[in-house]
């Protein structure tokens, strides 16, 4: 009887609830080893690559240096060893930062319209749309890109019908331009926009809408300051997922964009590659992933200040 | 004021085609506290969207105050709505819901400031001017709601069953405050729901709808003492259906006794269907002397302010006693005895069926 009065209140309750927490960390130990394993244990061997010296046939010699590092924005002359912008690597950066802003911005001008389509439609057919929406997933992107090089390229299917037609004289150059890559890339990351934004229009209360121009709000008002506002967690989650598999994306540029044009992405394949230049591929790398959170972290700070106006 | 001019509205077509409203016409006059009280599906919920505009009528005219407003979209209408489920904007504060209508008619930015100030003050809410709308209460919101629609000052407000999500208390609270607020604006007041007590407390005239139309327009009194119809009599209050033989301006039933009647436009002499309201008869007491009915006690009911008798009468047509309880009255009536039954002169209507 003594044993049972030595209990203080609230100890049964605590140690319920450190028990269940320790059931659910089992749950979750699996993911946990994946995730330390395969992301955290090549992000730090990256690290230290980009402190070390390039082999002569590529991999790494154990010589500290900050070559690489140096090398991502500036480069030696060959001359007079004078230090000059890498201006080559300077547009790649530009590149790869405007194009995927233009992705971003298209998807959004595309998918927007098209989440709000599909939400608005009766349950049943919801389904059918979101399906046909899933469809690309099905074949994998590479042969995609190249099916989209087959529409673009001077005796393509574009090229033909327009020359056919007689709109056009000679055929138009779009392959191996910015342009054919902003193709391309919009088409392959339209469903991440759509899917987040038609998760958010579908939960929208559509009353709200009602209301709003119940109160002498016009469409486009009632779009701007009641639908936007509340479909804004959709965007900011489609736009992350677009914008940044955009800036490291490779297959579609090196497929379009040729050899000349490149992005982020090829950039450091080509480090790893004939460039055999791993630290810099390494330096490269971790530079990316710096800007994409630096961009992350702007991005929701300013969309989450916007959110708490009233 | 509001010209409803044959309406009717059906949604979708062919075999699927509902019909919500057939040919219905009513005019709401200015500074009316108006109420559509019917069942559920009765087109009640229909009829106001039309008003405010957000469904158009398949067939006929909406007039406000004189101008045909059929085709204007909501926001060009001055009407206003009061949401069933308030349909507060969710990502603005109190004050920014109630000042959202100002702002979208373009108003000067300290005349806003004012008006929602004078708003707050109205509904009582000062206090909470800078809550989330999720922080606040459902009593609270529905207030909100309220200054929301108030605010721009429109010439109608809509009400689509505002209190249907509030306890009872509140409820009561509430309907209360409405009617404070309506005498205080002077707005023309729309007001849906299916509770007919809340329909009698508040209104100037009820419009009763049932199945898309409108069985009968009139005020409390007229609606619950002059029903038109057995639906009207059935859906407001408890009522005993009898039936009798209408000669010469009176009604004789076939359960026995004679009363004078006016009885309504359209009813020739013979057999009627007439409607007697439970607190408008009396037992008599035991035996059956005096009275112009006997009855046998069938059950008694107790619910603290009032008892209700249910008796049967000879013809075995059934019929409700209500009396008020007054303080140290005897014991209950026992099931089973024979009772005089007397009704109230004055008290019977005769129903158009």
């Amino acid at each position: 009887m003594s044993e049972q009065a030595a209990y203080r209140p609230g100890e049964l309750e605590a140690e319920a609830q450190a028990a269940d927490n320790r059931s659910r960390w089992m749950l979750a130990l699996p993911a946990v080893v994946i995730i330390t394993l395969a992301a955290a244990g090549p992000l730090m061997v990256m690290v230290v690559y980009s402190f070390l010296t390039p082999g002569d046939y590529g991999n790494v010699v154990w010589k500290f240096s900050l070559e690489g590092w140096m090398n991502t924005l500036v480069q030696r002359d060959i001359f007079d060893d004078t230090l000059i912008w890498a201006d080559a690597h300077l547009s790649i950066f530009w590149r790869s930062f405007s194009l995927s802003l233009i992705t971003t911005v298209l998807t959004l001008i595309f998918g927007v319209p098209t989440a709000w389509f599909i939400a608005t439609q009766p349950p049943g057919k919801r389904e059918f749309w979101l399906f046909l929406i899933t469809v690309p997933f099905w074949t994998n992107l590479l042969v995609r890109t190249i099916a989209i090089q087959e529409l673009l390229r001077s005796e393509g299917v574009i090229n033909l019908v327009l020359l056919k037609l007689g709109i056009i004289d000679a055929p138009i150059q779009m392959m191996f331009t910015n342009f054919a890559i902003g193709f391309g890339m919009t088409y392959v990351y339209l469903p991440l926009m759509v899917l987040p934004v038609y998760a958010a229009v579908d939960k929208l209360d559509f009353r709200l809408v009602e209301a709003a121009h119940d109160l002498y709000a016009g469409r486009w008002t009632a779009f701007r300051r009641v639908i936007l506002p509340l479909i804004k967690p959709g965007i900011i989650a489609g736009s992350i997922l677009v914008f940044i598999p955009s800036l490291g994306a490779y297959v579609t540029p090196r497929v379009l964009g040729g050899g000349k044009n490149l992005m982020f992405g090829n950039l450091i394949e080509l480090q790893f590659g004939q460039g055999r230049n791993w630290p810099l591929g390494a330096a490269l790398s971790l530079m990316l992933m710096a800007a994409v959170m630096i961009a992350l972290m702007w991005y929701v700070r300013v969309t989450s200040r916007e959110q708490s106006d009233g | 004021m509001i010209e409803i001019d044959k309406v009717t509205k059906t949604f979708g077509a062919g075999d699927v085609a509902f019909t919500a409203l057939r040919d219905v016409s009513v005019t709401i006059r200015e500074n009316e506290f108006f109420t559509l009280l019917g069942p559920s599906g009765c087109g009640k919920t229909t009829l106001l969207r039309l008003i405010a505009g957000f469904e158009p009528p398949t067939i006929g005219a909406i007039r406000l105050s004189g101008r045909d407003i059929t085709r204007l979209p909501p926001n060009q209408r001055p009407v206003n709505t009061v949401f069933q489920n308030y349909a507060l904007f969710p990502h603005m504060s109190v004050a920014g819901n109630i000042a959202f209508g100002l702002e979208m008619l373009g108003k000067p930015k300290d005349e806003i400031a004012k008006t929602v100030d004078e708003m707050l003050r109205l509904v009582r809410m000062e206090e909470l001017k800078h809550r989330k709308t999720s922080e606040i209460s459902g009593g609270q919101q529905q207030r909100v709601a309220l200054a929301r629609a108030l605010a721009p000052h429109p010439e109608v407000l809509l009400l689509d069953e505002p209190l249907s999500a509030l306890d009872l208390k509140l409820r009561k609270e509430m309907q209360i405050e409405l009617k404070r607020l309506q005498s205080e604006t002077g707005i023309t007041f729309v007001f849906v729901t299916h509770d007919q007590e809340e329909a009698l407390t508040m209104s100037d005239r009820i419009a009763v709808m049932s199945g898309g139309r409108i069985l009968q327009i009139g005020n409390p009194r007229e609606i619950y003492e002059r029903p038109s119809e057995r639906f009207v009599a059935n859906f407001i209050g408890a009522s005993n259906f009898l039936n009798g033989q209408l000669s010469a301006g009176s009604v004789t039933l076939e359960a026995g006794g004679t009363f004078t009647v006016e009885p309504p436009q359209g009813v020739a002499d013979g057999k009627v269907s007439v409607l007697i309201r439970p607190e408008h008869v009396t037992v008599a007491g035991t035996g059956t002397d005096g009275a112009a009915l006997t009855a046998t006690v069938e059950n008694v009911v107790y619910s603290g302010e009032a008892t209700v008798a249910h008796l049967k009468l000879k013809t075995g047509e059934a019929i409700k006693a209500r009396a008020s309880n007054l303080p140290g009255a005897s014991g209950l009536l026992e099931t089973g005895v024979q009772v005089g039954v007397s009704v109230a002169p004055g008290a019977v209507t005769v129903l158009v069926d």
